[in-house]
């Protein structure tokens, strides 16, 4: 006797999906309590930890926002391997800002938030133009090639860096900060991405050629995707410069840009929600395994090999699957 | 001063053509970026010091088990990962970066860092053209530049596998119907391209030591003669390492040998405005530009 697996959904995902003819509490507890999830573990339970693991928490949050910004352009086909360049911009905007003229932080993230998500937006407008590899590699070449720029010309501090820059005035505003910043980012981009406007962005990534027929500029569309994901990642980086308060060459190292990948990869991409688990799940264990050294990131490597080639949707979207569907063996006639 | 810029400006567009030849290679038959790139030049360095001053082999042997290590590689990485995700270009460049990562990032953790990771030269000495003086090694990259151009040609122009390599590159369905089977020219040519790394590796690694960094320039460099080039054209990776090579060396012979990295950005900036696919690319501008 041959049984197979059948997953029907719940009758609930069913009644509460798409009409909104919400009856009783309990749907309504159905569709809100996966969101309420992060917002109480992040605003409630977190501060509640020792002084340490807010930090490892706050340095996680960091990384969610960067794989967030990843998933957004993701979800215009456009695979980022410099994240990087979006942290080393906004850590030095912020980082400038305050170093030669003393702005204070709570001026400088957003300025560097908006101006570093339009400068890196300008530049890589020319790569919009190609869809594929293309976009991947440059942003793999830009932040490095920016790290030497620094280094070559000696400008913002050169090899040094920008110290002793302002901080925020104690640990909870950070982790406030962050934390408020990170659930905007994740629950504004579901929603946009859940509106009519994120189907576009979706269809320019499942057949660019059909969205251009339909007469829609995809280049304008790919640039405003480019910008919201950049922007994230500057906010990620500025707020980090005045957490450390220093800005340098460090923000454009590889750890920004392949940490965020290995994030989504493993959460699961496209969901937001995925990359944020992917990061919580990741840090906190790089965290505890911080005795093995360069042997994190081979450890990073190989999570995004494995989960690529055999897990390509990742851990959220299991989890998803286990929250609306049953699942019951049925014999096969 | 010219002369020498003459000079050294060759040898820098040979280093830079060599680099670049693997990764255009396989990306041009099978259509799979190797991100790994680096990291399989790397290795072949690495497996060279290895044999020769662990195992204690004398250099011929060493450098024919490096280069056949590094095929070895490359088909390894095939036949585990590549054909696993073939036909899906994101997720290919994702795996590979993840896996060139790790490889790289395992030397430094086993310790691989310092100055005595360091390759012999094939022949010592120099030599004087005018007044320049170069070392035999360079001429030497220079001739194997060459060489492999021109072997590489002939094999692809002139024998059974390469024209099925050829084949594959321009209509995939259609070699398919001739009886070329995909996944072993697939195979074949991520193999070719990781051998061609090691030759690299092997010709230019004794100008300098085997620094783990080494192996995240290499892949830059490629990919930034590839992207002014056009990926997947021969001709386009000679030109482009010509042109980045001698402006290269210009700038560091007349302004500041610290901005030669901004070279190959400023070409990189101006070939994505003017022609976003490259300068000789051709076969693939319809898919590429939209």
């Amino acid at each position: 006797m041959k049984k197979r697996k059948e997953r029907i959904d719940r009758g609930i995902k069913a009644r509460s999906a798409d009409i909104f003819a919400l009856s009783s509490y309990r749907e309504m507890l159905y569709l809100l309590a996966p969101g309420a999830i992060p917002v109480i573990g992040l605003l409630c339970f977190a501060p509640l930890l020792s002084a340490y693991w807010k930090e490892v928490v706050i340095s996680t949050a960091v990384y969610a926002l960067l794989a967030i910004s990843w998933d957004m352009l993701m979800g215009a086909g456009l695979l980022s391997l410099g994240q990087s360049l979006f942290f080393g911009i906004g850590s030095y905007i912020a980082g400038t800002l305050n170093y030669y003229w003393g702005v204070s932080p709570f001026l400088t993230i957003p300025i560097a938030t908006l101006v570093g998500g339009a400068l890196c937006m300008v530049l890589l407008l020319p790569v919009l133009r190609l869809r594929g590899i293309y976009f991947a590699m440059v942003t793999l070449v830009l932040p490095l090639m920016f790290a030497r720029l620094v280094e070559a010309t000696r400008i913002f501090g050169g090899t040094e860096g920008l110290t002793g820059l302002t901080p925020f005035p104690n640990q909870m505003t950070a982790f406030y900060v962050i934390a408020v910043a990170l659930l905007c980012a994740l629950f504004g981009f579901r929603r946009i991405m859940s509106s009519d406007y994120g189907l576009v962005i979706k269809a320019i990534n499942d057949n660019d050629r059909s969205v251009m027929n339909a007469g829609i500029n995809i280049y304008w569309y790919k640039a405003q995707v480019l910008f919201m994901g950049a922007s994230v990642g500057c906010f990620a980086g500025a707020f980090v410069t005045h957490l450390d308060m220093f800005a340098g060459m460090p923000g454009f190292a590889l750890d920004y840009s392949i940490m965020p990948v290995a994030a989504a990869v493993v959460g699961g991409t496209g969901t937001f929600a995925g990359p944020m688990l992917g990061a919580f799940i990741l840090v906190p264990l790089s965290e505890m395994l911080r005795a093995l050294g360069a042997l994190r990131i081979v450890f990073y490597g190989l999570f995004l090999v494995i989960f690529v080639v055999g897990i390509p949707e990742g851990i959220f979207s299991y989890i998803q699957q286990k929250y609306h569907q049953l699942e019951r063996w049925v014999e096969v006639e | 001063m010219l002369l020498g810029t003459i000079i050294y400006g060759f040898i820098n567009s040979a280093i830079l053509a060599l680099l670049a030849m693997g990764f255009n290679l396989t990306f041009g038959i099978s259509g799979v970026a190797n991100f790994a790139y680096g990291a399989v030049y790397i290795f072949s360095g690495f497996t060279v010091w290895i044999m020769l001053n662990t195992a204690g082999l004398p250099y011929l042997p060493s450098v024919i088990i490096a280069i056949f290590a590094a095929g070895a590689l490359g088909i390894l990485i095939y036949y585990a990962i590549i054909i696993r995700i073939k036909g899906m270009p994101l997720s290919e460049v994702m795996a590979t970066f993840g896996l060139g990562l790790a490889i790289m990032e395992l030397f430094r953790y086993f310790n691989f860092v310092g100055y005595k990771y360091k390759l012999p030269v094939f022949i010592d000495g120099s030599i004087s053209i005018g007044d320049v003086y170069v070392d035999y090694q360079r001429l030497i990259i220079g001739l194997f530049a060459i060489c492999l151009t021109f072997s590489l040609y002939l094999f692809t122009h002139h024998t059974k596998i390469g024209m099925a390599c050829r084949a594959i590159a321009q209509d995939e369905r259609t070699a398919l119907t001739f009886g070329i089977n995909s996944d072993v020219v697939g195979a074949f040519s991520m193999g070719l391209g990781c051998v061609l790394a090691a030759i690299a590796a092997i010709v230019i690694l004794p100008l300098g030591t085997i620094a783990v960094e080494g192996g995240y320039e290499v892949l830059i460099n490629a990919l930034a003669v590839c992207i002014v080039g056009g990926l997947g054209s021969t001709v386009g990776i000679l030109v482009a390492s010509v042109l980045i090579g001698y402006s290269q060396t210009i700038t560091a012979n007349y302004l500041e040998p610290h901005w030669m990295m901004l070279v190959s950005l400023i070409a990189i900036a101006v070939v994505l405005v003017i022609k976003p696919s490259g300068m000789f690319s051709h076969q693939k501008e319809l898919e590429e530009r939209i």
